[in-house]
């Protein structure tokens, strides 16, 4: 599904050049739910940047389900953002004025999918959260766990192909992290395939695969034994 | 564009903050009031004016003889001379495109003493001795009876037209008019008609106090030979009498042995080139309109610019949220655009119904209290509604432009970064 080859990323900080990809490698199969670790600064959210077309590595491959992404314009980013790919931010990111529903709507009303589908849709993917009682509630009117809810219903709704998730659980409490983590199972559990920026240990246990990233570089890359979260709910 | 998606949103950002929004559209508003009513109140001015000048053909000059300043073909200078209806005849072959050529005799005038006797009645009137056509230089509508005709000028015959003021200084209210006879200098003219002008500001009155008789029916009675007080010419459509007024000059200096050279032996007034003279003072004040309502609509839509430039930094991290989720820039950018525009258009709208109700007020002002020397109806033309309406098109599709444009700059990455 994801195919890295030789990935290089530097930014520059005034004078100086700070190199924080050097030379990745490394592929996800479909369906797989892999975590990637590392302390901040080893370059795990600018790998996640890369992978969700935010930013441009400086040279390397990059595949994505068999497309080539290279040499993008911002409309094709966008076009192909929309089609691969789902958000989940660590801080939430949904829009302040509109209702639950139409935050998850957003991602199929930029494929022009006319209204009543759309929030057929949107309906479909909060109910599948457990949140189809909520759908017509302003985001301040929720939970931090039931933001991340909706976030996730709204990466759903266009069906990516891979979900980006970015640090899902750093602003929610152990419980509601739990909560979070049982559902991102069990949307991998059905055939997605989903990668989650993480620095915390347990989170990363919940998944099936840790690559561990420091400086740059790829240190550990193991299939581990998946914890379920459900067990703690 | 029109999708209703688009629409509520606008309304949502617009409405996020009303205040702002109210200050921002004033801006705007009042720049589009002022110039509405700048251009009102100079076609006021213009309405007003051109109210004065009556139906009366523009396109007119008027010629009369004076002594001469230059000596010339052994005739001394300082010699009078008059005009004679040979000059008329001889215009006519000479110079082309002219419509009418109106010969005229004048008794009478402002301040002379009686000259009009009816019974028991006298007054003091202008008497013209005039052709057919003049009634077409110097509009009027008969009320009662006829205006002269060709067969009046043939036959010499002895009527006379009669203003209306005439009829109300000569007869009875309900007394009958036609077929009487007034006595004019001790000569006896039948009434056949009674005219009326359209008042034409303060010569209103004057203008009712005139008779029309036949050309040579006056030259006979008054004993004028075959000679010609003026002339009023009018040039045909298309022709401007300025342009050949020179040349009709050249025709009657040459009748009278006038020197070529002599500026003054011909007196004349070019209503033309007066009428020009003031229709180009109306142009000067319409680009003065225009020019300070379309400078003060210009601080507006700066306004406009500044605020969506801050709306848009306000939302910068939802504009970067919409672009990870796969909004395509256009989009951003057309929304940011359709924003700007809408804002002016609102504003702009308000500001046009404001001044018309000002307009309105104005005029109903006016009717309530008469008349206004040099003004009345104030008034805008739908035309210029339409440019207005254009002009804010074009200045929120320029205000929106810039914070569009910066709109789209924004990194999904980096807004997304802004905490």
């Amino acid at each position: 599904m994801i195919e890295i080859n030789n990935l290089h990323k530097s930014y520059k900080m005034g004078s100086n050049s700070l190199h924080v990809l050097k030379g990745l490698n490394f592929s996800i199969k479909e369906g797989e739910l892999v975590a990637i670790m590392g302390s901040s600064g080893s370059g795990k959210s600018t790998l996640l940047n890369i992978l969700g077309m935010l930013d441009e590595a400086d040279s390397g491959e990059y595949t994505l389900d068999g497309v080539p992404i290279k040499n993008l314009n911002e409309t094709k980013a966008a076009k192909y953002r929309n089609k691969f790919l789902g958000f989940i931010f660590q801080s939430f990111n949904l829009i302040n004025y509109k209702s639950a529903m139409e935050n998850v709507a957003l991602p199929l009303y930029y494929q022009k999918v006319p209204r009543k589908q759309r929030e057929e849709k949107a309906i479909k993917y909060l109910s599948q959260v457990g949140l189809k009682e909520w759908a017509h509630h302003l985001p301040n009117e929720l939970s931090g766990g039931q933001k991340q809810r909706v976030a996730i219903a709204r990466a759903m709704a266009a069906e990516p192909k891979v979900l980006l998730a970015d640090e899902p659980t750093g602003a929610l409490d152990s419980k509601t992290s739990y909560e979070v983590m049982d559902l991102i199972q069990n949307i991998n559990d059905q055939g997605n395939t989903i990668l989650v920026v993480t620095h915390e240990e347990d989170i990363a246990h919940m998944c099936k695969r840790i690559v561990h990233l420091k400086d740059g570089v790829i240190v550990e890359d193991k299939t581990v034994d998946q914890v379920r979260a459900s067990q703690y709910v | 564009m029109f999708n209703k998606d688009r629409w509520k949103e606008i309304l949502e950002v617009l409405t996020s903050n009303w205040f702002r929004t109210v200050l921002t559209a004033f801006g705007v508003f009042w720049g589009i009031f002022i110039l509405i009513v700048l251009l009102s109140a100079g076609k006021g001015l213009e309405n007003g004016i051109m109210k004065d000048f009556g139906d009366i053909a523009t396109n007119t000059m008027f010629m009369w003889s004076r002594a001469t300043t230059k000596a010339h073909k052994g005739l001394p200078k300082g010699r009078s001379f008059l005009f004679k209806t040979e000059d008329v005849s001889s215009i006519k072959e000479q110079v082309p495109n002219l419509r009418f050529i109106s010969p005229r005799n004048q008794l009478g005038g402002f301040g002379d003493a009686n000259n009009v006797v009816r019974g028991l009645r006298t007054g003091a009137y202008n008497v013209y001795g005039d052709y057919p056509e003049i009634i077409k230089q110097d509009p009027m509508s008969i009320t009662q009876g006829r205006f002269l005709n060709y067969s009046d000028i043939e036959e010499k015959r002895k009527i006379a037209v009669i203003g209306d003021g005439v009829k109300t200084g000569l007869y009875d209210k309900d007394e009958d008019v036609l077929g009487t006879y007034i006595k004019i200098q001790g000569v006896n003219f039948m009434v056949v008609g009674v005219y009326k002008k359209k008042s034409n500001g303060g010569d209103g009155e004057e203008g009712q106090k005139q008779i029309f008789v036949p050309f040579t029916s006056f030259s006979q009675a008054f004993n004028r030979g075959n000679d010609v007080g003026w002339m009023a010419i009018t040039a045909k459509d298309g022709t401007s009498i300025t342009s050949i007024k020179n040349q009709i000059m050249d025709v009657v200096k040459e009748n009278h042995k006038v020197h070529p050279e002599d500026q003054r032996a011909v007196g004349h007034f070019d209503l033309y080139e007066q009428f020009n003279r003031v229709q180009s003072l109306f142009g000067a004040l319409r680009f003065v309109a225009y020019f300070v309502g379309i400078l003060v609509l210009l601080s507006g839509v700066i306004g406009v610019s500044n605020i969506m430039l801050i709306v848009v930094k306000e939302r910068t991290k939802e504009i970067g949220i919409r672009r990870a989720l796969g909004e395509d820039p256009w989009s951003i950018k057309i929304q940011i655009l359709i924003e700007s525009i809408f804002l002016t258009i609102i504003s702009g709208m308000a500001g046009i119904s404001f001044g018309a109700l000002v307009i309105y007020l104005i005029n109903t002002l006016l009717d309530m209290n008469g008349p206004v020397d040099m003004f009345a109806n104030p008034s805008v033309s739908l035309g210029v509604v339409i440019a207005a309406l254009l002009i804010l098109i074009v200045s929120g599709l320029l205000a929106g432009f810039i914070p569009a444009q910066s709109a789209i700059k924004i990194k999904p990455i980096e807004a997304l970064r802004t905490e």
